[in-house]
């Protein structure tokens, strides 16, 4: 048992390996990628980045799905975190039935939805707006967070409630002034969850979008198509994606575990 | 814990009520319209009652994007589940690495899906990637853009390579959270590691597995942009999964009858699927 730390050792070496691969093109030219194999960058160059971050096609992109991911990740708990304390502390006329319903929705595959959604959302005037992808994904990060904050609240035993009210708080007072720093941690997680599916979808928010509200992940795909393959600045824009995600895991590096591991099943 | 019976709770319920039964219930219902209907494309529609569903039942396309769709899931699951219990097994419990582990391991499942794919379909290169490049120098003749079988081992590392690291987080939490007690007392009793994992470790660890299995088969069986980006569903159709087919004919062909049906299906399948492990697995605690 003593080499037990090769295990997770050679797994994350997997793990970074196709990450290097990116890093390491994008500071090449799309020249060097092409013309020559070599582990190193031997012409270090930050022209990628310099482009990326000097042309509003592609920097907008990245502004533009930041918008939507935060405009979806504060609704999306905003409204789970009442519900969540209702299935916690609650039995009320078809509370099991209206959980249930909830997570199929997680099991809806976004495939199925795309045609639907680029209708609804032009019906009602919201196509290619931030809020149309953020109101999107709420369709999978609302039952993921109901459940994830459900699991926490579970474990708040009712006394803290009760003790409140006896000393004198109205239920409101109680639920932001004492409750939802008790389960700041659920909070977090719940955060970091519909964070990370925002984030990362792209079906549903490429078919709800066109110009002012395009996706960086959209803007990728399209630089791919029409001129050529630009692989150096490719992989920059691949680069960039992933540190946003990276700061986000380190706030809740203590958490992210635990968020599943409570959800009730 | 103890609840009480309030019908006011339901005002707490009603903004998620309201939000969700907007993106899932009318998009929904068009897709049902959809399915029973013909149109011509001039936005005249007639009732066509159960064509598409018997149309789609009996293509040999669907079965034929079926088959590799089970095949792509049972075997991510086949090895992602084992492969992150044994990972999480191994890894310390306390200590600075701790931290560590998780956030190099986390940062896979925060890469856009379409960036996966794009990085893996370099990576897999035979004359530019690392790995193509590498397996050819090994002697590997691997070429995933022409042959089937390479698409097929490619598509499956990426998924693990993408995914593994769930099953790991969540498996991890559920064993950190087993009291050291146990752990005592199987030490009195000289139980050997195999004897603490199958009678202590596993039975603790059911309802995480529970968990990680149920969102590894969704996710996988949703599959789309990693997918296309990566294989685009070739070598001809040999990579082509159910959403990847989907898209083609919704999207691509416009043929919403039939595309709709498929939806309903493919729908009814993940929920279904869903609903029979959690009762088998949930049974003994009801």
């Amino acid at each position: 048992m003593h080499m037990r730390w090769l295990v997770p050792t050679l797994y994350i070496l997997f793990l970074m390996l196709p990450i290097y691969w990116l890093v390491n093109m994008s500071f090449k030219s799309t020249n060097e990628i092409l013309g020559s194999f070599t582990l190193f960058p031997q012409d270090f160059t930050l022209d990628n980045y310099r482009v990326i971050f000097t042309d509003p096609t592609w920097y907008m992109g990245y502004v533009n799905s930041l918008t939507y991911v935060s405009i979806n990740t504060v609704l999306s708990v905003a409204v789970a975190l009442p519900a969540a304390y209702a299935f916690s502390r609650y039995r009320f006329l078809g509370d099991k039935h209206l959980f249930f319903w909830l997570l199929t929705n997680r099991m809806a595959p976004p495939a199925v939805f795309a045609l639907p959604f680029f209708q609804l959302y032009s019906a009602v005037g919201l196509f290619d707006t931030h809020i149309a992808v953020a109101l999107a994904h709420t369709l999978f990060n609302i039952p993921l967070a109901v459940w994830i904050l459900e699991g926490f609240m579970r474990g708040v035993p009712k006394e803290l409630d009760e003790t409140a009210y006896v000393d004198g708080h109205s239920f409101w007072s109680f639920f932001i002034r004492i409750f939802i720093p008790t389960i700041a941690a659920g909070i977090g997680v719940a955060c970091f969850f519909c964070f990370m599916f925002s984030w990362v979808e792209l079906l549903l928010a490429k078919t709800l979008t066109s110009v002012d509200a395009k996706p960086i992940a959209a803007v990728m795909t399209r630089t791919a198509s029409t001129s050529g393959y630009e692989l150096g600045l490719l992989a920059a824009a691949g680069t960039l994606t992933i540190i946003p995600g990276a700061i986000v895991i380190y706030f809740v590096r203590n958490y992210i575990a635990k968020g599943f591991a409570l959800g009730r099943v | 814990m103890n609840q009480t019976t309030n019908q006011r709770a339901w005002l707490f319920v009603i903004p998620v009520v309201v939000l969700v039964a907007f993106n899932a219930v009318i998009p929904l219902m068009t897709v049902v319209n959809y399915s029973v209907q013909e149109t011509f494309g001039d936005n005249t529609f007639f009732w066509s009652g159960v064509l598409w569903f018997e149309q789609m039942m009996n293509s040999d396309r669907f079965h034929a994007a079926l088959g590799r769709q089970f095949f792509f899931t049972g075997m991510v699951l086949l090895i992602e589940i084992p492969l992150g219990v044994a990972i999480a097994l191994s890894m310390p419990r306390k200590g600075i690495w701790v931290p560590v582990c998780l956030v190099l391991m986390a940062l896979p499942l925060l890469i856009p899906w379409n960036v996966v794919g794009a990085m893996w379909n370099i990576f897999a290169l035979p004359d530019i990637g690392l790995m193509g490049r590498g397996l050819n120098a090994m002697g590997f003749d691997y070429n995933y853009t022409r042959q089937p079988g390479d698409a097929w081992f490619t598509l499956i590392i990426m998924d693990v390579w993408h995914w593994t690291s769930l099953v790991v987080l969540l498996t991890y939490a559920g064993l950190v959270a087993i009291p050291d007690a146990y752990y005592q007392a199987a030490k009195i009793d000289g139980a050997s590691p195999w004897a603490i994992f199958r009678y202590i470790q596993l039975p603790k660890l059911k309802r995480v597995l529970t968990i990680a299995f149920l969102l590894r088969f969704m996710d996988s069986f949703m599959i789309y942009t990693e997918a296309v980006v990566l294989t685009g569903g070739g070598p001809g159709n040999t990579t082509t999964l159910l959403s990847i087919d989907l898209v083609k004919i919704a999207l691509g062909q416009f043929d919403l009858g039939p595309a709709a049906a498929m939806s309903l299906i493919y729908f009814l399948i993940v929920l279904l699927v869903s609903w029979l492990f959690y009762t088998v697995m949930t049974k003994d605690e009801a």
